[in-house]
């Protein structure tokens, strides 16, 4: 087995913010990341997929395809946006770097070959905060 | 002999690029998917330098722990987690591409680095894409 990694990168608007409790719980729980006007970061995107490589081409899986697969179905859809108002997928949910890559998970695994397992999201967030999730 | 120091700073915040004088379909053919209505952001980073003779009793050119207090007091504590087209006054008639962020973020530094020193500020609005004011 052989893991193989495609970086992306998106930049984007979010904010913290649970609908269920007011401004200042908001605030005392999420501090200025609860600003009502948003604020955003350049988040870096680490896909790791993993399978055996295959005997004629030698690959784990074509990783211009696995590029292709990350922008059509992630990055089209974060890039530029307002993770909040304008990402289908994170409608309804606490836009978290933690939720995030768990829906980018859900959203790319139905896109990738039967013999190519999602191994790992890695988003970061900030140079010094990223999450990995392992579908677990 | 002059020396030039730096100091590195961050902030994170949404903008747009959006000339208001223009409507959306103008403001997205001059800046694509900047234009967003919804708004997108960014990790800025901050380079400040300052160049000037060390001072001969502390060998400094400037005291950098007092550079990072005035960094942050004037520059970080304005502008992260903020929308810096919503919540920052220097902006309401500015476009906040990183250029003029340079420039409002010289603005308001300078008058707090002795005037003996000289300034410069260079922006990354991504690890791709930066700025330097004054060139």
């Amino acid at each position: 087995m052989v893991y193989l990694t495609r970086q992306e990168h998106f930049n984007a608007a979010h904010r913290l913010y649970n609908p269920a409790w007011d401004e200042a719980k908001n605030e005392a729980v999420f501090g200025k990341c609860a600003n009502p006007n948003w604020h955003g970061h350049n988040y870096d995107l680490l896909v790791t997929v993993k399978a055996k490589p295959d005997y004629d081409t030698g690959f784990v899986f074509d990783v211009k395809k696995l590029s292709l697969v990350i922008r059509e179905h992630i990055t089209e859809k974060l890039d530029h946006r307002n993770l909040n108002e304008d990402v289908d997928f994170m409608r309804g949910k606490m836009c978290s770097t933690e939720n995030l890559a768990i829906e980018i998970w859900k959203q790319l695994e139905p896109h990738l070959p039967g013999n190519v397992q999602l191994h790992c999201i890695k988003l970061y967030e900030t140079p010094r905060i990223y999450v990995e999730y392992f579908g677990e | 002999m002059k020396v030039a120091v730096y100091r590195q700073e961050h902030f994170n915040a949404a903008h747009r690029l959006y000339n208001s004088a223009w409507d959306q379909p103008t403001n997205e053919a001059y800046f694509g998917k900047c234009a967003y209505p919804h708004y997108h952001g960014h990790n800025y980073d901050l380079v400040v330098k300052v160049t000037g003779l060390p001072d001969p009793q502390t060998g400094f050119v400037v005291d950098m722990k007092w550079l990072s207090e005035i960094i942050n007091k004037e520059i970080i504590a304005r502008f992260d987690h903020k929308n810096l087209n919503l919540d920052t006054p220097e902006f309401k008639h500015l476009n906040p591409t990183a250029e003029n962020i340079a420039i409002v973020i010289y603005g308001l530094l300078r008058p707090r680095i002795p005037e003996d020193l000289d300034l410069q500020v260079r922006l990354y609005e991504t690890p791709r894409n930066f700025v330097d004011y004054p060139a």
